[in-house]
Formats: C-alpha cells, sequence, structure tokens
C-alpha cells in the first residue's frame, strides 16, 4: 500500500482489495499536482513555489515567494528541513511549482556553464535581517564576479566594521547562496573558509570563477 | 500571505507539499470512489487541495489531516455532483469526455479510464461494483473502508448516525461481495 495513515482496522479486507481496485498511477498524481500549482498560482495562494535542479554543486532547492527568490540550498542541508525552515519562517503554503523559478533555474544554469556573471532574479531578503542582511547586501553588490573579499574588509564596509565575526556568521547562514556570493567572502590568510555549501562547493565556484 | 508571526503556535506548520505526498493518493482514491475515476474526480480533487491549501495555515496543530480532507473532500465531491446536474446539456453538446463519448465521465462509464493502469479484470469489477451502489452506500464505503474513517466521522460527514453508516457500509460491502470477486 501507500504512504498513507490508515484509522481503520488493519485486517480490514475491504479496504485492502478497494485500495488495490482503486490504485493511483504516479502519472495521475503528478498531473493533479501541476494543476494544483496552477491554480494555486492564479489563486494567490502560492506563498513559497519550490523546485530542485541539478548543478556542478549538487541538487539545489529555490524557493520563491511572491516578491522573488527567498532561499537556495544546498543538499547537505537537507531538502525536507529547508521545507520546514520556509513553512515556519516564510509560509507553510509550500508547493512545488517549478514555474516560478524558471528564470533563476535557467541563469543557475547559464553561470555553471561559464555564460554568466550576476544574477538578475528579484530577491526577497525576508530571510536575511537586521546586521546579516546589512552585510549580505553588501556582498550582492560590492564583490564582483572572479573576486573576492577578506570577512575582514567586508565587515570594514558595513555599519558595524569591526564585527569580522558577525560577518562570517552571516555569510555562513546566507539564505541565497550562489546568488548572493557569500564564497567570494574568504580569511584573511586566503584560505576558503566556511560555505554552506560546503569547502568543495567554495572552491569549484571559485575555481569556476577564476577562468577568463 | 501569512506570516510566522500571525500564526500561533498551536498552529499546522508542515509544509502543504508534505501534505500533498502523504495524502494525496488517498484522497484520489476516495473521490474516484464516490464519483467515478474520471474528470469529476480530477476536479473533485483539485478543488479538494485548493481549499485545503487556503484553510492550512489556520488548521489547528494536532488535527487529523486526512479525515480533515476526506470531510473537504466529501464536500467538493457534492458540488461536482450539484455542478454536473446543473450542467445537464445535451451530453452531445459536450466535448468529448474522458470517460468515453455518448457519457457523462466519472460513471460506469468512466471506468474505461483505468484500464490502462490497472489492466485487472477484478479490479474494474470491483470499481464498476462500486460506481452501481446507490451513494449513500458508496460514500460510506468510501469514506469507512478506503479513507479509513470511523463510522462515526462518516456519520457527521454525511449528516447521519453511526448506525445507518455502519448498515450503510455493511450493505455496499455485501452488494461489493454478490457481484465481485472482493470475497476472495
Amino acid at each position: 500500500m501507500t504512504n498513507t495513515t490508515r484509522t481503520s482496522a488493519p485486517d480490514d479486507p475491504a479496504a485492502a482489495l478497494l485500495t488495490e481496485a482503486y490504485a493511483v498511477a504516479p502519472d495521475d498524481l503528478d498531473r493533479l499536482r501541476r494543476r494544483l500549482a496552477r491554480e494555486a498560482e492564479r489563486g494567490d495562494l502560492l506563498d513559497v513555489a519550490i523546485r530542485t535542479v541539478d548543478s556542478p554543486v549538487g541538487a539545489l532547492l529555490l524557493a520563491a515567494t511572491e516578491a522573488g527568490v527567498v532561499r537556495v540550498a544546498f543538499s547537505g542541508e537537507g531538502f525536507d528541513a529547508v521545507q520546514s525552515e520556509l513553512a515556519e519562517r516564510v509560509s507553510p503554503r509550500v508547493l512545488v511549482a517549478p514555474r516560478r523559478l524558471d528564470a533563476a533555474a535557467r541563469q543557475l544554469d547559464d553561470y555553471f556553464g561559464g555564460r554568466r556573471r550576476h544574477f538578475e532574479v528579484p530577491l526577497d531578503w525576508r530571510l536575511a535581517t537586521g546586521y546579516r542582511g546589512e552585510v549580505l547586501h553588501h556582498l550582492a553588490t560590492d564583490v564582483p564576479y572572479g573576486g573576492t573579499a577578506s570577512y575582514a574588509a567586508l565587515a570594514a564596509r558595513t555599519s558595524s566594521p569591526r564585527a569580522v565575526r558577525a560577518v562570517g556568521t552571516a555569510c555562513a547562514t546566507n539564505p541565497l547562496p550562489l546568488l548572493v556570493p557569500c564564497h567570494r567572502v574568504v580569511r584573511s590568510d586566503g584560505s576558503a573558509g566556511r560555505y554552506r555549501g560546503g569547502p568543495d562547493a567554495k572552491a569549484l565556484l571559485l575555481a569556476l570563477e577564476s577562468r577568463v | 500571505m501569512s506570516t510566522a508571526a500571525a500564526r500561533g503556535p498551536d498552529r499546522a506548520c508542515e509544509p502543504f507539499e508534505r501534505v500533498v505526498d502523504a495524502h494525496g493518493a488517498t484522497v484520489l482514491r476516495v473521490v474516484r470512489a464516490v464519483l467515478g475515476p474520471g474528470t469529476d474526480a480530477d476536479d473533485a480533487w483539485s478543488e479538494t487541495f485548493l481549499a485545503a491549501l487556503r484553510a492550512w495555515p489556520d488548521l489547528p496543530a494536532g488535527a487529523n489531516v486526512e479525515a480533515w480532507l476526506v470531510t473537504i473532500a466529501h464536500r467538493k465531491a457534492v458540488d461536482v455532483t450539484r455542478g454536473r446536474v446543473r450542467r445537464a446539456v445535451p451530453v452531445a453538446d459536450l466535448p468529448e469526455p474522458s470517460g468515453g463519448p455518448g457519457r457523462p465521465s466519472g460513471w460506469p462509464g468512466a471506468v474505461g479510464d483505468v484500464v490502462g493502469s490497472v489492466a485487472h479484470v477484478h479490479t474494474l469489477d470491483l470499481v464498476a461494483a462500486v460506481a452501481a451502489l446507490p451513494r449513500r452506500q458508496r460514500e460510506a464505503v468510501a469514506y469507512h473502508h478506503l479513507a479509513g474513517l470511523p463510522h462515526a466521522e462518516v456519520a457527521v460527514l454525511l449528516g447521519s448516525t453511526p448506525a445507518a453508516v455502519r448498515r450503510a457500509a455493511a450493505d455496499g460491502v455485501a452488494a461489493l461481495r454478490r457481484t465481485t470477486s472482493l470475497e476472495r
């Protein structure tokens, strides 16, 4: 049978046979889920659209509100946990709905293919509040493709120029990695430092951007 | 958009996607049993999950989600049936329904819909036999045996009594046994 919780007696033979007789083909359910996503969008009920994309740094979960992309997550974060976080912090109206994320997915694909150097999709900053948000806004505009900045240099651009540690935390908890390039922030000694997607992903991105 | 701040800690906070994952198939089986497999069942499923999505942020934590969904599905199935009666225009004027030419989809003729996915004579027997049950028996069978709701909850849903629901479900299953291979 399927992943449903039954409240009737498990030894109900009619239930077992009926469940088998009304077996649901995966295609039918997929079609209905796509329809639900479309109708939810039309009815202003799609608070958080999600989809996954493949990339050289592994599968990515993308999430967008009506305002813009609100979250990019690496598979190492656990997509289930990220969905729960979105439900708690944004809205529980979370549905797989790829269309809203088409532009972000395409631009990420171009970025990894070396055909794009900056992103042009609307961002929803609500998961980066306070000082962290300030840090990430600087990061989004001040450190261009191919360049790097130290945590200290980034801190110096903010309202708390000595908050190097807090800058490290802001980068490590960036809700919009890749789109907001926290991979370009490195330690003063030149070593890579922490990254939400893991050290290998950070190295890969820096290598990608160092190609001419 | 409802925000985390606007919701109390006693509200459901699961991502709705997980609800569709866990209960989508069960709700589809239930509306197919009540309405017949076809476009009516599809419409009822879509309306059910759209309404559930709308209400989801306000559902109290700890609620029985599947029972809640089946309650909505029952109302939507009733709506779909009413809509079908209202749209009772000559069948020839309608675009061909997926259930087959010349018949409203969702009724016994629509059984053909499942041939592709479950080419199984006994299954077709059973689906056709469910479709041939009187509505109350079909609902009692669908909500009790397929959705797993206790008789008392089905009674609330149908505006009936637990005893009447028990009888309708038993009569329905007995009729299915007579006409199909339900008993194996």
